[in-house]
């Protein structure tokens, strides 16, 4: 279970979280949304220990991040950003590999490539592994991290707009398999995402975040409803049924 | 991987080194020269070491590839070092023409400068590259303005013998101190190698080094004092010759079929020991010393940087 405890983020005289504290659900998939600047990159940055926060703990099974060996919670807890330009030339089983590292630190034993080949087939690379990264497709590159992440082998996994420039086939595969790590391997994992209806059709749990504070958390259910929603996004909602899911309308 | 280049490259290494140490060697004089050339033998070798080892992991801190270290000013800080203590001291003082004294000296400051200069540059402007590397260059200028100022109203005595260590030469270095240097290098190079094993997870940028349980702001600090302590070493000992490295380096690179740090900086290595030893050689045994060794390399270099460009802007 990861536990904020009244985290708090300013920069100079302009607060980006104030004293916010929440709980993510063990195995359980948990969407973080929310409009721009709501501070929700810097929430999962937090959590994953990629800034230091201003005041305030996280707690990942009792313990606080901010104690534990940086190479220790590797092993725990992973986090794939959103920024991944990269100059090296890397095929997409290299990068794969780079997963392994907090284990093994660079010198791969059998166990390892065990681990990285299932996760190449787990998000169904085997075709693409000796293509470099740069040559891939937006989405294909999308897939690759998270094969990475996979290979790390953590239990909990945080991505950081996983969607962002994948096209819609794409973005619901994406999705799928995001859901199956907890439904298959019993995973932690939150995600930061813009679209509302890919957060209530396929999250356990919602987290949505606004100006800095927590303006909701429960299910999608409990989420989709039109005051609550233009409370979150300022702008008028309509509620429609989609396969027992709701999702809103705003266009 | 590249084992075969790997091998070739040392096989034409060490073909080259037996040129230089036995070239034009005359017979009689044998006692003499022999030490002699095998010591510079030996500062060659370190020399493209250290130059290999800081470019690569620069660029790696960086996330840059047309970085190198004297871009941001290490050289200007030598050559700045230099001329303020012969303005001061004068040429004649312990200070500036006892060697191993003044290499010490040399050291300590640019490893301290270096470091105070650097780690919160990078720290803070790792992002920012335009501020970060416009910060370096505003500060060589300076650095740079400061030595010609007095360089300019300097006794011109004093002025020749800051021109003669302005420039790379391994004509005129001082030999007791080889010894030092490499156990310097060595040192440094152990105590630090944790951290070069980590530049591959450092090169995949910031936050995914830290995912990957890398200590990113203590890597980095250490990186940079590392970076410090050899660049130090080498330009005390044979005068600035760090614009080799973007030589180096991205040949290094655009022969490579790899990714890894490791691989890069061993053929980086041997061809920047090739380099200098062809250099050495023809300006040794052919050209009399009439050009030191600094001013092709900075002539080829900048050659180099500009081909870089160009190849850069035809790709936007």
């Amino acid at each position: 279970m990861i536990e904020v405890k009244n985290i708090s983020k300013s920069y100079q005289t302009t607060n980006i979280l104030n004293n916010l504290s929440l709980i993510i659900p063990q195995q359980r998939l948990t969407t973080i949304i929310g409009p721009n600047g709501a501070g929700k990159s810097t929430l999962i940055g937090m959590i994953s220990r990629i800034i230091p926060p201003t005041s305030g703990d996280v707690l990942i099974n009792g313990v606080s991040i901010f104690k534990q060996k940086s190479n220790e919670l590797a092993k725990k807890l992973s986090i794939l950003k959103q920024d991944n330009h990269i100059l090296l030339k890397l095929t997409v089983e290299e990068l794969v590999s780079f997963g392994r590292y907090p284990h093994s630190f660079g010198k791969l034993t059998p166990i390892d490539h065990v681990k990285i080949k299932e996760a190449i087939t787990y998000m169904d690379l085997e075709s693409l592994q000796h293509q470099l990264i740069h040559t891939l497709s937006g989405g294909e590159r999308q897939r690759a991290y998270i094969a990475m992440i996979l290979a790390q082998d953590t239990d909990y996994i945080i991505l950081d707009e996983p969607l962002n420039s994948v096209d819609i086939k794409h973005a619901k595969e994406l999705m799928t398999r995001i859901r199956r790590l907890v439904d298959e391997l019993g995973k932690t994992v939150v995600v930061v995402l813009h679209d509302i209806n890919f957060a209530s059709s396929y999250s356990d749990y919602i987290i949505a975040l606004k100006r800095g504070d927590v303006v909701f958390s429960g299910t999608p259910d409990d989420l989709m409803h039109q005051h609550i929603l233009t409370q979150i996004y300022d702008i008028p909602f309509t509620i429609a049924k989609n396969n027992n899911k709701k999702i809103g309308i705003y266009y | 991987m590249s084992n075969k280049l790997k091998w070739s490259l040392i096989l034409i290494v060490i073909v080259l080194a037996l040129l230089y140490v036995f070239l034009e060697m005359n017979r009689n004089a044998f006692s003499y020269m022999f030490p002699r050339r095998l010591i510079r033998l030996f500062a060659i070798i370190l020399v493209a070491f250290v130059v290999a080892t800081s470019t690569a992991s620069f660029q790696a801190l960086t996330n840059h590839h047309i970085l190198t270290p004297s871009m941001l000013g290490y050289d200007s800080i030598y050559l700045l070092m230099q001329t303020v203590l012969i303005f001061v001291l004068g040429s004649t003082h312990p200070l500036s023409s006892s060697s191993s004294l003044l290499f010490f000296v040399t050291l300590i400051i640019m490893v301290g400068l270096s470091t105070i200069l650097f780690v919160p540059l990078l720290r803070y402007l790792r992002h920012d590259l335009f501020t970060f590397l416009l910060i370096g260059i505003v500060l060589a200028t300076l650095f740079r303005s400061v030595t010609s100022f007095l360089q300019m109203i300097i006794d011109p005595n004093e002025f020749s013998i800051i021109q003669d260590r302005s420039f790379a030469s391994f004509n005129n270095m001082n030999v007791s101190l080889i010894y030092i240097a490499y156990a310097i290098v060595i040192v440094t190079t152990i105590v630090f190698q944790h951290r070069i094993k980590e530049l591959d997870c450092i090169a995949l940028g910031k936050s995914q080094a830290i995912n990957l349980g890398i200590d990113y702001n203590k890597a980095t600090t250490e990186m940079i004092v590392m970076i410090g302590i050899l660049i130090s070493v080498s330009t005390a000992l044979v005068g600035p010759i760090m614009f080799l490295g973007l030589l180096v380096v991205n040949i290094a690179r655009s022969i490579l079929a790899t990714y890894k740090h490791s691989a890069l900086i061993l053929i980086s290595f041997l061809i920047g020991a090739g380099i200098i030893l062809i250099g050495q050689t023809l300006l040794e045994r052919y050209f009399n010393n009439m050009i030191p060794l600094g001013v092709v390399i900075n002539a080829f270099g900048g050659l180099y940087l500009l081909y870089l460009l160009v190849k850069e802007f035809k790709r936007i």
